[in-house]
């Protein structure tokens, strides 16, 4: 973990020597969610500001009517916005049961063109699952694949489902995929595929990988056929760097890895989107039933809030706050209840703000 | 309860001695006359580590006087098709016992694996994944049975390239065949005293095909008023897998999605090299590893010999159940939980160092 961090610090130079009281505010989008989405938006605000990080949030709330410019809840204002302010932080939101609109998920991702979700699983040391020494990224390609929607019914009883891979969706995820191992000193890219099954689609998909990775000699590069890699996985997560794969084998790798770390209330996620957008988002649910109470675990959201601090570049705000994070769910003293402990988000956030 | 459940404990219950415990049955198994006459079995060694643990087989198989005999036939991952002499005999015996067949990966062949199972319409494939007793894992009463569809799906075979630069792959799900999964995975469940089934699905994205699939088995469900039966989406599915994997029993699955849950279940039990499995349709059935066929092991295992035994021993044992032979079987799994449960010989992937032949020689010498 603590040569992890140093090699960040080592290869983004960029920000030695930036000032950080005389820089000027930085835009973020910042959609709470519903649920528990505003209390943990709330932590994150108060834990921004302890650590003195020079972002001005542009707070928008899901609509309680169609939008007819987006055909969702969402309205037209809330993603200009994100365009605009190119980084977004996202809570958790309930897509309201019904037909004639589109998920607010869906959505976002169509709007933004957001082409990649990255999820970085480390073991938190502290909180005890039985995989110590889980640090893996798992970068899944999130428009196409499996998830195209476009399915019909051939004739009664006889249902077909498109799966489309394009080279230009694929190089792009790759590209993606390098450019991240490089910038966070990690050492192997492994593509995930089944092209033994399913030779033309994932073919297409592996061979963009090979194009990029030779690009970037430095890096390891292997290709991993996805029942190993589910069975090593399990049995051994240490073996596992950075993986890259196509839209429904990244869904299912990403949420086991999750569960290898303690769930999806630990999880942080962001989203790429093209001209460098990033959204960080909480994958968990909204958890109606803790709403309001003031007992919702703000980790997730935290965690991928500092994946957008880094993504901006401010590396060493980032450091921080995640080692706060760490430390104070290390020491044990404050935790909420899905951690095994009784404090409140309140308590946990103050705790986080002191380890700062 | 299940006959491997209640081995278990006698196993676990005895202090570890070098001769296994008598077996405890209540009512004999009475054959008709003429069931001892040796039948034929036709044998796939096939690649990688395959021709080293079908050799296992025969060697215990032979070392039990088991009533059966091997016809033997070459097949390798890279040819066209699978040769119709074998086909022939697979017709003609009912029973096959196949070492795995490794695909080239994007070298134009259509796995042999998949051509073997869609030509017998061997349409259910089964995997049992449980704690061997002796085997550290990270999870404890791991018992799951996984229940894939084994014929449509992902696994059409059927791409195309619309226009330079972009693929398009067909995923098939019919009623037919989403009904007849569920109804053996029902069948299964309550011909072997199994309380729950669990449909894995991705409905909320793919809503006509794995709806299709939901709906077969949400009817099935409703002749089987005894059985317990819930459905999960695939991702959460496999977190629940790593961290609480005592809540599954019976897994029905369409094709991919069984693949990957499979791998992961005997992943979490002590790995796809020591999980049996087979393949069944209604007039054949071929027994193979478990999890993984495909999979045929590095270049290193098979030099130094060195593969992992125990997923075909137990799959061959699963066989002589099949073929009514329950006394055979018993011999072979008592005698394989014996030696993994004493621990001194282990494969690498259990977390050993031995050889494929010193996993036999223990292994029959526990014989009873």
């Amino acid at each position: 973990m603590a040569s992890r961090i140093l090699r960040q610090l080592i290869d983004n130079r960029q920000v030695v020597g930036r000032g950080f009281c005389s820089q000027a505010p930085i835009r973020a989008t910042l959609f709470p969610g519903d649920g528990i989405g505003p209390e943990i938006a709330d932590s994150v605000k108060e834990v921004f500001n302890a650590a003195d990080v020079p972002i001005e949030w542009e707070e928008h709330y899901v609509g309680t009517e169609i939008d007819p410019r987006t055909q969702s809840f969402l309205t037209w204002e809330s993603l200009e916005s994100v365009r605009r302010n190119r980084v977004g932080l996202k809570g958790p939101m309930a897509t309201p049961i019904g037909k004639g609109h589109r998920s607010l998920n869906l959505t976002l991702r169509k709007e933004l063109n957001l082409y990649a979700n990255v999820r970085p699983c480390y073991s938190l040391p502290g909180y005890k699952t039985r995989y110590d020494d889980v640090d893996l990224i798992t970068i899944r390609e999130n428009t196409e694949g499996e998830y195209s929607g476009l399915e019909h019914q051939v004739v009664r009883g006889v249902v077909e489902s498109l799966k489309i891979i394009t080279r230009q969706a694929s190089l792009r995820v790759a590209e993606y995929a390098f450019h991240y191992a490089k910038t966070h000193g990690r050492q192997r890219v492994s593509a995930i595929h089944k092209a033994n099954i399913m030779q033309k689609t994932d073919g297409l998909f592996l061979k963009c990988c090979r194009e990029v990775a030779e690009k970037y000699p430095e890096i390891t590069y292997e290709e991993v056929v996805i029942d190993n890699c589910c069975m090593m996985l399990v049995k051994n997560p240490a073996l596992f760097d950075v993986l890259v794969m196509p839209n429904l084998y990244g869904d299912i790798i990403s949420d086991l890895c999750a569960g290898l770390i303690g769930g999806l209330g630990l999880t942080p996620s962001c989203n790429i989107g093209e001209g460098g957008i990033a959204l960080a988002e909480a994958v968990h649910g909204s958890a109606p039933d803790i709403a309001g109470k003031n007992l919702a675990n703000p980790t997730a959201l935290l965690l991928s809030s500092v994946m957008m601090l880094r993504h901006l570049n401010l590396t060493d705000k980032a450091t921080r706050i995640q080692d706060a994070i760490i430390n104070t769910i290390a020491e044990g003293k404050y935790r909420t209840a899905d951690l095994g402990g009784s404090s409140t988000t309140s308590e946990f956030t103050k705790a986080i703000c002191d380890h700062l | 309860m299940s006959r491997l459940r209640a081995l278990r404990r006698l196993v676990s219950s005895a202090a570890v001695s070098p001769t296994p415990p008598p077996l405890a049955r209540s009512v004999t198994y009475m054959p008709r006359p003429g069931d001892g006459a040796p039948r034929a079995v036709t044998l796939i060694s096939g690649d990688g580590i395959g021709p080293l643990v079908t050799d296992a087989v025969e060697q215990v198989m032979s070392a039990m006087h088991a009533p059966i005999y091997f016809e033997r036939y070459e097949v390798h991952g890279d040819m066209n098709r699978v040769p119709d002499e074998v086909m022939e005999s697979i017709k003609k015996n009912k029973v096959c016992l196949k070492g795995g067949l490794r695909t080239p990966v994007g070298g134009g062949v259509s796995s042999l694996n998949v051509q073997l199972r869609r030509e017998l319409d061997l349409y259910a494939s089964l995997v049992n994944c449980f704690n061997l007793p002796g085997l550290p894992t990270r999870h404890e009463d791991v018992d799951i049975v996984v229940i894939r569809e084994n014929t449509e799906g992902e696994y059409s075979g059927l791409e195309h390239e619309v226009v330079p630069g972009v693929v398009e792959s067909l995923k098939v799900i019919t009623k037919f065949c989403s009904e007849r999964i569920a109804n053996y995975a029902f069948e299964y469940a309550y011909l072997n005293n199994r309380k729950k089934v669990t449909a894995v699905h991705k409905a909320n994205i793919m809503k006509l095909a794995d709806g299709l699939f939901l709906e077969s088995c949400r009817e099935v469900a409703s002749k089987y008023p005894s059985i317990k039966y819930n459905e999960i989406i695939v991702d959460n599915c496999c977190m629940q897998l790593v961290s609480k994997p005592e809540q599954f029993d019976v897994m029905v699955t369409p094709n991919l999605y069984g693949n990957l849950v499979a791998n992961t279940a005997a992943g979490i039990a002590g790995g796809t090299g020591a999980m049996p499995g087979g393949n069944v349709g209604a007039d054949h059935a071929v027994f193979e590893q478990g999890a993984s066929a495909g999979n045929v092991g590095k270049e290193s295992i098979v030099e130094q010999k060195k593969a992992n035994p125990v997923a075909l021993l137990l799959s061959s044992a699963m066989m002589l159940r099949h073929l009514q032979f329950p006394s055979f079987a018993d011999r072979l799994e008592t005698a394989v939980e014996c030696v993994i449960s004493e621990g001194r010989v282990r494969t690498k992937d259990l977390g050993g160092d031995s050889t494929t032949q010193e996993v036999v020689d223990a292994v029959i010498a526990n014989l009873d």
